[in-house]
């Protein structure tokens, strides 16, 4: 087995300069350790940030709105022609999704789909002669259970409460604590309309949003249509697909039925969704750059190797020894140094991870103390690992393409 | 147990109309129009002034430089327009080097070194290889010092550590290149009968550049060198 003489003869010459060794397997040691550790922090927030994009909303909303006003028919009579319209007023007309109740049905027998007809307005709740407002939306229990995290969040109470109490409300800790509203309170809410009802608290949730938490409350969709004056309207259809990542093509898909604003959760959060690739594109060159730094020290300690061994470079080829076996060698040597930084580097990164999984801090905006979310998934240990790889032996090539052109009569000659 | 090389009958290296010019911006003559048979088992020094070609003559015997006219011939085979793993695999199974130092590889044992060669052609097993390297050396006397680095040996132990390195692949055809160039008298002694009875006893072809008279007297032949030419090839009649 010719690998075995080749690895003996790198790993004796690696072992020869044993300092420089070290240093280039630790160059590649620290950029294997801090991709995994950065990477995994990325890939952790993004993937939880993803996940709760997907899993506490809707996958998709459609309003009761148009993307576009209606074109005037001068418009569409003379599509080329320069024509202004003065003092046009936009068109009033009754907001609300038509037939929502048959849109909901038919959405709903698609296989894998939830479907639910919502009306969301604005709201005072009063209590022990507070006020705070609210967004409030009516919804069905059963439906929001499935298309949001609300049910799972729920401190107190329960969210399908609503459907056995007579006019009950579910609220948000922070407002719980500010109004002094408790589990089995009654609570005036006033609505826009003007219209009063006394409600009884079912539930307090707690998401740890503070927008949310303090802003929120939920009541039955029949109970928003009276408060709200709105009978047998709702402005919104909130729809849960199988598959998070085609509901982009179904929303465009409804819109173009349907003519109402359907958004997509990737429409809703495209900036956000945008910054993440911006930051991935910034952390890979970052590890880059220390992969780069790395393999001029690998790059360096074979060259000097080469230049130091020209002799015996020169004796193993008049042995017989062939020149691809002599930049196999030495090849060989890059590997070494590749695959020890690579092992080094993943228990640098295990540390790391061990060390950032007991940070915590506070995000403002978010009421808990929260910790990173590490991804620890495979995919950044093998990522390391071939940058380390592709890197050591990448450096490694020219020092041992060099080698391989020694001309042994020519080092013979010089020695004597 | 060293295996003596199979007697290979007839010439075994031979130099036709042999010229190696040196590409430099002047361009240097280093042999011309060498004419050279060296027959099985003989045993043959080239000697000359230093600057005479012998050591340029020697490598293009060995295979290690190509000819810019004419063509080497290994046990009757041209070596003209091979390539150089061809090349490269002919000098790891046909020939030996021994050069005027030594030329071991430091960080590696005495019974390292004498393996490596073996190694590299792979025909025997670690087992084999081991056995054979200890074989060698105790033929060469060294057997003691086979786990000893060759930094802790002298320059006579060191060249026959060489010797053996060079016999691994039982070569029919030693090359060596001012052998005891290094070496002072007594060593020298020993390493020229070392020469002798691979000639002698297990019939391999053994050409030497050498300098020393004494080496030159102890052959069969000897070729004599002057400015890249042959100017005499006398035969000792034993």
């Amino acid at each position: 087995m010719f690998w075995r003489v080749a690895f003996s003869i790198a790993a004796s010459q690696l072992t020869h300069r044993r300092r420089q060794t070290v240093v280039s397997v630790l160059g590649v040691a620290l950029g294997v350790g801090f991709f995994i550790g950065v990477s995994s922090i990325m890939s952790g927030s993004e993937k939880d940030f993803v996940d709760r994009l997907v899993n506490s909303a809707p996958h998709i909303t459609v309003k009761d709105e148009f993307r576009d006003p209606a074109k005037q028919p001068v418009f569409i009579r003379f599509p080329k022609a320069a024509v202004k319209l003065e003092n046009v007023k936009p068109r009033e007309y009754l907001r609300g999704i038509k037939n929502y109740g048959e849109k909901v049905d038919e959405l709903s027998q698609r296989p894998g789909y939830v479907a639910e007809a919502a009306l969301t307005g604005q709201a005072i709740v009063r209590y022990a002669n507070k006020d705070m407002s609210a967004s409030l939306i009516g919804i069905d229990p059963e439906k929001e259970k499935l298309l949001t995290r609300v049910a799972e969040d729920m401190r107190e109470g329960r969210l399908e409460r609503l459907r056995t109490a007579s006019d009950g409300i579910v609220i948000g800790s922070g407002m719980s604590t500010r109004l002094s509203l408790k589990l089995g309170d009654l609570a005036s809410v006033v609505s826009p309309a003007g219209q009063v009802k006394r409600m009884k608290v079912v539930g307090i949730f707690h998401t740890g949003n503070l927008m949310l938490d303090y802003g929120q409350i939920y009541m039955l969709l029949k109970d928003a249509q009276v408060l709200l004056d709105k009978p047998f309207i709702a402005n919104q259809l909130r729809i849960k697909v199988p598959d998070p990542n085609a509901a982009e093509g179904i929303a465009a898909a409804l819109e173009a039925r349907w003519g109402y604003r359907s958004e997509s959760w990737q429409e809703v959060n495209r900036d956000i969704l945008g910054l993440f690739i911006i930051r991935n594109a910034i952390m890979y060159s970052i590890v880059s750059a220390i992969m780069i730094v790395a393999s001029f020290g690998i790059f360096n300690i074979i060259s000097t190797v080469v230049l130091e061994k020209r002799r015996d470079i020169a004796i193993l080829m008049s042995m017989g020894f062939r020149e691809a076996d002599i930049q196999y060698i030495f090849l060989m040597q890059g590997f070494i140094v590749g695959v020890l930084g690579m092992l080094m580097g993943w228990a640098i990164g295990w540390g790391i991870l061990a060390i950032l999984g007991q940070v915590e801090f506070t995000v403002p905006g978010m009421a808990d103390r929260q910790g990173f979310v590490l991804d620890k998934s495979f995919q950044q240990w093998a990522i390391g690992g071939v940058f380390s790889l592709v890197a050591a032996i990448g450096a490694a090539w020219i020092p041992a393409r060099k080698a391989s052109q020694v001309h042994p009569v020519d080092i013979i000659r010089g020695a004597v | 147990m060293t295996g003596a090389a199979r007697p290979e009958e007839g010439v075994l290296v031979e130099a036709r109309h042999v010229t190696r010019i040196l590409d430099l911006a002047v361009p240097v003559r280093l042999v011309h129009d060498i004419e050279l048979k060296v027959e099985s088992g003989e045993f043959v020094t080239i000697t000359g002034p230093s600057g005479s070609g012998k050591s340029s003559l020697l490598y293009l015997l060995g295979l290690l430089d190509v000819p810019s006219e004419g063509e080497v011939l290994i046990g009757g085979k041209t070596t003209a327009g091979l390539s150089s793993n061809e090349l490269a695999a002919l000098r790891l199974s046909r020939l030996g080097f021994v050069f005027q130092f030594h030329f071991l590889l430091p960080e590696f044992s005495v019974l390292h070194n004498v393996m490596l060669p073996m190694q590299r052609l792979g025909r025997l097993s670690e087992r084999e290889l081991t056995e054979r390297g200890m074989a060698l050396l105790d033929r060469l006397g060294i057997a003691d010092q086979a786990e000893k680095m060759p930094d802790q040996l002298s320059g006579g132990q060191r060249q026959r550590v060489a010797i053996a390195r060079s016999l691994g692949n039982d070569p029919h055809i030693i090359l060596a290149d001012e052998p005891t160039g290094n070496l002072d008298t007594k060593n020298s002694e020993v390493v020229r009968d070392i020469f002798r009875r691979l000639a002698e006893e297990e019939g391999r072809t053994i050409i030497a550049v050498t300098h020393e008279p004494a080496f030159a007297e102890a052959a069969m032949r000897n070729v004599h060198l002057v400015d890249g030419e042959i100017v005499s090839d006398t035969r000792h009649p034993d």
